[in-house]
């Protein structure tokens, strides 16, 4: 692991309101929403970031921001992982979409929608994909009860 | 109209009858006037695994492929979080069940390194030769699925020997054929039984004989060429850009392996090489599963003579249950073990994310814990469910019958897709 990338990484992202530190192996920044296009443009044309491993959120639904917006990051050169972690409110929970400089963020961008409800502009397609049409509600949220059924068909007598 | 049953007696509203298409295709009229759209799935004989594939044709050939999966989302991310951290490993078996040790190998992983907690040496041996082992099994059921699609039923008998030695060989050592639940936070379940190295050794010598079958049958054969080869081409640059990882990227002709890149469990001290392909075809994704599987029979055969002797289960007392006679016989060991059952490990609150080189990519488990011993959230990174994302890309431009080759050396599982 090229821990020297990741130094002069932190050093260069620290300011504008971004916070990295070091995290069981990995470089975790904290960041307004608003940096997130440009911190990615960094990561990925500066510091050869070349792979969009993921994206997931996480509901603190007794804290405001609620949610955080968590993605994960991988450089298939140096071999070392970066997570950019925003917190975006209940009211307002949009973020920019890494669509056009990720392929994979499609399909994860849309599941992530699915399950939270968080919207990602600047993605146009963000269809239901691991829940259906018509599905109420965002079943990972804290607030979603786990025991609520919402069959597409009846069940057998 | 009100569904029978469902919410019945939770206090929670009752569900409104509705009829509708679960999905939404991306296209509902074709570009070219010859163009026809058809729904492949999501139950199709040619096909392993429920998905649903939304293809624009033209003649023959796929114009457009748009991938829909979901069908076997049973809401896993979300049922974790009413566990606690021991009692979910038996769900994260079922992501990928062609594998399921990966799993819980990673899922553990991932515990140990937010508790602080260091394996046991014969522990990290251990996991890394059931690691390989299962990989082999996991290769086995990816090549044997999609050749016997192809017609190749000798050769899907041949590897599915293999497959069941293997099954039936790891019901010795954990009590069930696919998925086991064998590993635990800080160990595993149970040590060896006696005689397992001993047959596991034999049943390395029959892989031996078995793929080499495979290989006479398969390599030079000019229909499986004709099926495989230049169909479902993909190259380095693509593959990153939709996340494809382990051996389809790997088959695109670039050496990433994080059991290479990011050493994990015991692989710094191993000898092995990463195969790659030549142009990321189903061939090469063929053959690149083939000869990881002989780097494992090799490294398994390392950590044979690797495997030193020692307790399997980390002396500590967050996570690892007391000995069953001090629970019967002190009450600090039995307050212990009820605390570990009722209330879960106590976890330090933080977040980790821990990624191994599973057989079909990289499998990350992100947790974020409150500091209590139920998770506040799981979340896995599974591999097939990115790839999908990226499956249109190795459609479209082919055949329709190449749908069913292409579909089976990536190795959708379901499981890990869904969730």
């Amino acid at each position: 692991m090229s821990q020297g990338l990741l130094e002069r990484l932190r050093e260069r992202l620290d300011g504008d309101g971004r916070e990295p530190v070091f995290a069981h192996g990995l470089l975790a920044v904290q960041l307004p929403r608003e940096a997130l296009l440009d911190t990615v443009k960094l990561l990925k044309d500066e510091f050869g970031f070349d792979m969009f491993l993921d994206v997931t959120a996480v509901d603190w639904p007794k804290r405001e921001p609620r949610f955080d917006v968590v993605h994960h990051f991988y450089s298939t050169h140096d071999h070392v992982r970066v997570r950019l972690k925003m917190a975006v409110t209940e009211a307002d929970p949009v973020v920019d979409s890494l669509v056009d400089h990720y392929g994979s963020a499609h399909f994860m961008e849309r599941e992530c929608h699915d399950m939270f409800g968080i919207a990602f502009r600047g993605n146009a397609d963000l269809r239901p994909i691991l829940l259906y049409e018509g599905f109420e509600g965002h079943p990972l949220r804290k607030d979603y009860p786990k025991e609520l059924e919402q069959p597409l068909v009846r069940y057998r007598e | 109209m009100t569904m029978p049953g469902a919410n019945q007696g939770t206090g929670l509203p009752p569900v409104e009858e509705t009829l509708r298409n679960p999905v939404r295709p991306a296209f509902d009229r074709p570009s070219t006037e010859d163009g026809v759209i058809v729904s492949i799935g999501p139950s199709h004989p040619a096909t392993h695994g429920t998905l649903q594939i939304i293809a624009e044709l033209s003649g023959e050939r796929v114009v457009r492929a748009d991938v829909h999966c979901g069908y076997l989302h049973r809401g896993f991310e979300k049922e974790c979080e009413a566990h606690t951290w021991h009692t979910l490993i038996p769900f994260v078996d079922r992501l990928n069940y062609c594998s399921a040790l990966m799993n819980n190998f990673a899922y553990c992983d991932a515990v140990e390194t937010l508790m602080g907690v260091e394996i046991t040496p014969r522990t990290r041996y251990l996991r890394t030769l059931l690691a390989e082992y299962s990989r082999i099994a996991d290769h086995i059921t990816c090549i044997a699925a999609s050749v016997m699609e192809m017609g190749a039923m000798t050769a899907f008998l041949y590897l599915m020997t293999i497959r069941d030695y293997i099954y039936e060989h790891l019901a010795d050592l954990t009590g069930a054929r696919v998925t086991y639940s064998y590993g635990r936070i800080g160990g595993l379940a149970n040590d060896l039984p006696e005689g397992w190295i001993k047959r596991l050794e034999e049943i390395l010598d029959e892989y031996e004989v078995y793929v080499g079958r495979i290989h006479g049958l398969l390599d030079r054969n000019r229909i499986f060429i004709d099926r495989t080869r230049d169909v479902g081409v993909l190259t380095t640059e693509e593959a990153i850009h939709w996340g494809f990882t382990g051996p389809i990227l790997r088959s695109t002709g670039v050496a990433r392996d994080l059991r290479k890149d990011t050493p994990y469990l015991a692989y710094d001290e191993l000898d092995f090489e990463v195969p790659v392909g030549i142009k990321g075809d189903n061939y090469d994704r063929y053959f690149v599963r083939m000869r990881e599987m002989d780097e494992s029979v090799y490294m398994i055969r390392q950590l044979i003579e690797m495997l030193p002797d020692g307790p399997i289960n980390v002396d500590d007392r967050r996570c690892t249950f007391p000995e069953k006679s001090l629970v019967y016989s002190e009450i600090e060991s039995l307050i212990n073990h009820f605390k570990l059952v009722i209330d879960g490990p106590q976890v330090p609150a933080g977040e980790v994310y821990r990624a191994h080189e599973a057989a079909n990519g990289e499998l990350g488990f992100f947790l974020v814990s409150d500091g209590s011993g139920t998770p506040y959230r799981v979340h896995a990174r599974a591999p097939s469910f990115v790839h999908m994302g990226g499956l249109h890309r190795l459609l479209e431009g082919y055949q329709l019958a190449d749908i069913v080759s292409t579909f089976g050396t990536v190795n959708m599982i379901g499981g890990e897709c869904d969730r």
